[in-house]
């Protein structure tokens, strides 16, 4: 378990201070991965780094199952950080030594003798399915391969925390799942405590259980996945969601942006709303998952019914929340933006940019 | 008649050593250059390696980063780089006399050679390091390693490759400086080159020390490259 108390960071003194990470207030137990999300310059990189002790806070405590790490002169600090396995972007993997030399590195470093290294290096490459590339060096390895390999050179120290540092970036859809669904095995397998840094929004989905938005070097909202998810008022939960392009509604009809606002929506809520309302309803654009056992999801419904109060109540029986769509999106037929903020969302439309 | 020396010596000097006399001049004067670079280069290796693990790492960013101790360092360097090789090798004569209680022959020439092979070594392996990415240092720092582990196999491990080109574009200025040193009397390829093609203008012995001043650069370029192909993982495999 690592927990992160009040840890600021600070860059350049007097007047030039810039405060990169402000009072930052974040809790991962063991076996929980917790996804940072954040855009470019919110500070992740900075967090990162503060989390693996590369970077010394400038005031605040960086715990690991109970003992602040933060504070420890810079020799201990070498030996802390063997608590934390950081898997980097892209790898970062040593050229010139085959995958299991660079899973060895560490083990090297420590001064584990070499047969026990060999053995060790052995279950860690089985581990993360790489037993038939041992050999090999990173250039012949897919960017997949080289990211495993990061993984396993990140648990040689059998660490308590793992860090992944935009790990996932710059990988395809493809092998972004299969190396989200190994993390999520080594987190059940070894009871880690993932912090999963990313600026992509659809993997956080496929990976995490709770979720921390960094904007600025705060953290402006965090929460359980499911809870945002289902939380119509949470600009994570939405942002979270993918971003459909939904179909034209047709002449006379309406179109709905639709949310989860709550645990129970039944699976066939577009039928019990048609019958409510007493027409059919048109499904536009729709995306539906299981995340932690509970349904979430948004989509566009096309209605004519023309009573706003009426149709929204029809919706929230069910707990959903329905929002009227601007219809420009709709009759132009182009990516849509967030649906129509109420007032205690004016941010959402610069967000929405600003994640784009 | 004990006067008939001058003139048995002129018109042997005047005329083109023969051919065949070129092995006995250029095997001696070819094995002086070797040992002279050699020296020299073990010198540069042994200092100049440090002193640009130094650079880099009290560089901002590096691991143990100390602007001034840096600025002092980079400056050192600098000055050293500044100077013509013959404007060097004259201004430090007493240095090199100091040092080696002589200002001509093989230990002469090295005290020049070494100080400007050093700063020049410095800056090339210097810029191969910093070729290296850093999160690779990053990754090593993450991995536990203690500065000097980090040093050796991150830093100087992954740059090996680089560094070793470097090392041969250095070996080669130095066979170039070994020649300039020739002139003060450091022997080597150098000194026969001016003694005899220059000042005698002897054509052949001209001739024979430009074909073997090639041929050993030729050498010494084709090595290093050999070396790099067999240390750099993708151009071994092809």
């Amino acid at each position: 378990m690592i927990s992160l108390k009040q840890l600021t960071k600070v860059y350049g003194r007097g007047p030039d201070a810039v405060t990169v990470l402000d009072r930052l207030d974040v809790e991962v137990a063991s076996g929980e991965i917790l996804a940072v999300v954040g855009p470019s310059g919110a500070g992740k990189s900075t967090l990162a780094q503060c989390i693996n002790l590369l970077e010394r806070p400038t005031s605040g405590q960086v715990v690991v199952n109970g003992e602040d790490l933060s504070g420890l002169p810079e020799h201990r600090l070498r030996v802390a950080r063997r608590r934390i396995g950081t898997v980097f972007q892209s790898a970062s993997l040593l050229s010139r030594r085959t995958a299991a030399e660079n899973v060895a590195l560490p083990l090297e470093y420590l001064g584990v003798t070499p047969a026990e290294a060999k053995a060790r290096v052995a279950e860690l490459l089985e581990r993360v399915g790489l037993s038939h590339r041992a050999h090999h060096y990173p250039f012949e390895l897919s960017g997949g391969q080289r990211q495993r390999v990061g993984i396993a050179r990140a648990l040689a120290l059998r660490p308590s925390v793992l860090l992944s540092d935009e790990a996932t970036s710059g990988l395809d859809p493809e092998t972004t799942r299969s190396v989200v669904s190994l993390l999520r095995q080594l987190r059940d397998d070894l009871d880690l405590a993932v912090v999963f840094i990313t600026h992509e929004m659809d993997t956080v989905l496929h990976v995490a259980d709770s979720a921390a938005r960094l904007d600025r070097g705060r953290i402006v909202e965090q929460g359980r996945l499911v809870d945002l998810l289902t939380d119509h008022d949470s600009a994570l939960g939405r942002a979270l969601q993918p971003r459909l392009s939904p179909a034209d509604p047709g002449a006379g009809a309406r179109a709905w942006h639709v949310t989860y606002d709550s645990r129970a929506v039944p699976a066939d809520w577009l039928q019990r709303v048609s019958a409510d309302l007493g027409e059919p309803a048109a499904l536009l654009a729709a995306t539906i998952q299981n995340i932690g056992g509970t349904s979430t999801g948004n989509a566009t419904v096309g209605l004519v019914a023309p009573d706003a109060v009426r149709v929204e109540a029809a919706f929230a029986r069910h707990g959903l929340r329905a929002v009227l769509r601007p219809t420009h999106h709709a009759t132009r037929g182009t990516a849509p933006e967030t649906p129509p903020a109420e007032p205690t969302l004016t941010t959402t439309r610069k967000e929405a940019a600003l994640w784009a | 008649m004990g006067v008939t020396l001058p003139s048995a010596v002129i018109v042997r000097t005047l005329a083109d050593t023969p051919i065949a006399d070129l092995p006995a001049l250029l095997v001696p004067a070819l094995g002086e250059t070797l040992a002279m670079v050699g020296i020299v280069m073990l010198v540069v290796v042994l200092a100049g390696t440090p002193t640009a693990v130094c650079l880099h790492n009290m560089a901002p960013g590096g691991l143990f980063e100390n602007k001034a101790v840096y600025g002092v360092l980079s400056w050192i360097v600098n000055i050293g780089r500044s100077l013509p090789f013959l404007v060097l090798m004259a201004a430090i004569v007493p240095f090199t006399r100091f040092v080696t209680g002589t200002n001509i022959g093989i230990a002469a020439a090295v005290v020049p050679m070494s100080l400007a092979g050093i700063p020049f070594f410095a800056r090339l392996v210097e810029n191969c390091l910093r070729e290296v990415p850093r999160s690779v240092t990053q990754a090593a720092r993450a991995s536990g390693g203690s500065p000097l582990q980090i040093i050796r196999s991150a830093q100087l491990g992954e740059a090996f490759p680089a560094i070793l080109g470097g090392l041969t574009i250095n070996t080669i200025a130095m066979i170039e400086y070994s020649a300039i040193a020739g002139t003060i009397g450091a022997g080597g390829i150098g000194y026969v080159a001016v003694t005899y093609g220059y000042q005698r203008f002897d054509q052949t012995v001209m001739i024979a020390t430009v074909v073997l001043l090639i041929a050993l650069v030729t050498a010494v370029q084709l090595l290093g490259d050999g070396l790099v192909r067999a240390t750099t993982p993708h151009l071994r495999r092809r």
